[in-house]
């Protein structure tokens, strides 16, 4: 468990982490998302006990990260933002020093070992120096070390970044199978793997949570949710089709590829009637879709929507 | 105890990794020779004892030993495994000593490399050596307080070349300590209480009267507190600096 309390971290004048408070149980895999500088890896960085917050508290699986820091540590398994790893040594090396520094009983260690290696594919560059890995073998290293002690609590620094759709896929996969018991906060710049992986999203920008939900939640309340949107053969005809639609709010067409969107009044439900419009005007559409909500364009609203809101008078 | 152990073993290993491990043993063992055999008249002399060797070490320490301490802390900060290195159970005190112990180590390893010195002089006559030794045990000694100073130098910035300058800079102001070059800036202002003072944290001073063959508890004593002072220094700059 991680427990968060109005955790803020200054330097100086600068306002890192501005007061975020937050709490993730055993079993959710949180997603921390917002653009560049916004404080997700500052945030985390003091969850995983490498920065002492300036202000406010927190807490993993009851142990303070400034009181109990070696007992916090104990318990977290941490992915630092582009996964550093000592590059003159070689991967079996690497993971033997890890396993020692996290006093890994004997009994345990090799079946440890095996694992992690077996979970990340790690067998055939064991003996290879790090720094003359691939990158995506880098990430899935650093991976490796933070899961070796099998912890109660991950942290993951941006874990899919720079890898090829393949590795994306296998990464996810992985933090799945780990999310039974386990309290994982994610953090990424891709929306898509906020789908993917999490069960909970936190929107942090200027170092403030400015959204805290689930990823459906979030995409309720994008423009584009329970919008309806279609391609016909004639555009004119659809449009003036959807105009008689009541809760119908606004149409646009794409001046790109003339994909019609209708968008529905705040709280309606229009698909159906829609349908029924188009049948009844015989117009002929290829396909026709309802949307569920887009996660970027929330995400832009959000997060360039927040200044506005620290204006003082 | 068992947590420095661990560090200082990757750490030791990690240096015999790289071709910096091979290249500075070769060039210490080839300077040193240099300076012992040439400069210091190691045979011309007609005297079988190391003092040659001894009295140009701390010259060639000044600028090896920063070179190994350079990359101390400000690696781990450049490559960021700093970050990875102290969100391990391990404390902040563990991981300094743990790094410098391992250095130590390493110049340790290249100063017993030069024991074919100590052969030929014993082959060559009856040279004292309980003095030899000592000179052995002063000269670790010494580089372990160059090294420390390194290390919190070395801490304070990521960039190498910086710790490098720096630390020679700082080492050789207190190699010179005892010296007029130093002294005559302090003691312009500075009460004679002072300029003692600073003339008796001399490197030379210490190393010199261990060299003689004479362990005292005050040189001894003087070599650990340095090595101590800089240490603890190092850890509360790594704290301040962790962050950027």
């Amino acid at each position: 468990m991680i427990e968060t309390q109005a955790l803020g971290k200054r330097y100086g004048d600068l306002v890192a982490v501005d007061g975020i408070s937050f709490k993730v149980e055993p079993g959710q895999v949180l997603g921390f998302l917002g653009p560049n500088g916004a404080g997700k890896s500052t945030t985390m960085k003091m969850v995983a006990g490498f920065l002492v917050p300036t202000s406010g508290s927190a807490k993993v699986c009851g142990f303070d990260v400034e009181s109990d820091s070696l007992l916090a540590r104990r318990v977290v398994g941490y992915l630092p933002e582009g996964a550093p790893s000592y590059g003159e040594m070689s991967v079996r090396q690497f993971l033997g020093f890890i396993a020692d520094v996290r006093e890994l009983p004997a009994a345990v260690r090799g079946k440890r070992l095996d694992d992690v290696i077996g979970r990340l594919n790690l067998e055939g560059v064991l003996e290879q120096p790090i720094e003359t890995l691939s990158k995506g073998f880098k990430r899935r290293v650093g991976l490796a070390q933070a899961i070796l002690h099998d912890p109660k609590v991950l942290i993951l620094d941006e874990p899919t970044d720079g890898l090829d759709p393949n590795q994306k896929h296998e990464v996810r996969s992985l933090i799945n199978a780990m999310a039974r018991d386990k309290t994982i906060i994610v953090s990424t710049h891709v929306l898509e793997e906020v789908h993917a992986v999490c069960n909970r999203a936190i929107i942090i920008a200027r170092g403030r949570v400015l959204a805290d939900a689930t990823p459906a939640e979030l995409e309720a309340r994008s423009r584009y949710h329970q919008a309806v949107s279609m391609t016909a053969r004639d555009a004119n005809a659809a449009r003036e089709a959807l105009a008689r639609v009541v809760d119908v709010a606004a149409i646009e067409v794409d001046a790109q590829d003339g994909r019609i969107t209708a968008f529905p009044k705040p709280g309606k439900q229009i698909f159906a009637a829609v349908n029924e419009v188009l049948k009844e005007r015989n117009v002929a559409v290829r396909e026709i879709a309802l949307e569920g909500g887009r996660l970027d364009e929330v995400f832009r609203s959000i997060t360039q929507a927040a200044p506005a809101k620290e204006v003082r008078p | 105890m068992n947590m420095i152990t661990t560090l200082f073993k990757r750490e030791l290993r990690s240096y015999f990794a790289t071709p910096v491990a091979y290249v500075f043993i070769v060039i210490f063992l080839v300077l040193s020779s240099a300076f012992t055999f040439y400069l210091g008249q190691f045979y011309e002399r007609g005297q079988a004892d190391l003092l040659p060797f001894f009295n140009f070490l701390p010259w060639l320490y000044l600028f090896l030993v920063p070179a190994v301490a350079m990359r101390l802390w400000s690696e781990e900060r450049k490559s960021g495994t700093i970050e990875l290195l102290l969100t391990l159970p391990i404390t902040m005190w563990q991981a300094v000593v743990g790094k410098f112990l391992a250095a130590w180590a390493f110049i340790g390893i290249a100063l017993a490399l030069t024991f074919p010195l100590w052969l030929t002089v014993n082959y060559l006559g009856d040279p004292d050596n309980g003095v030899i030794l000592a000179s052995y045990i002063g000269a670790l000694l010494m580089a372990g307080a160059f090294l420390a100073i390194g290390s919190c130098i070395s801490a304070a910035t990521r960039n190498q070349v910086v710790a490098f300058i720096l630390t020679v800079v700082a080492c050789f102001v207190l190699v010179m300590a005892g010296h007029p070059l130093v002294l005559d800036a302090f003691a312009a202002w500075a009460p004679q209480g002072l300029v003692d003072a600073i003339a008796g944290l001399s490197f030379l001073t210490h190393f010199a009267s261990i060299s003689k063959g004479v362990i005292d508890l005050r040189d001894l004593l003087y070599f650990l507190l340095m090595i101590g002072f800089w240490l603890y220094a190092s850890a509360i700059v790594i704290d301040l600096k962790k962050a950027d």
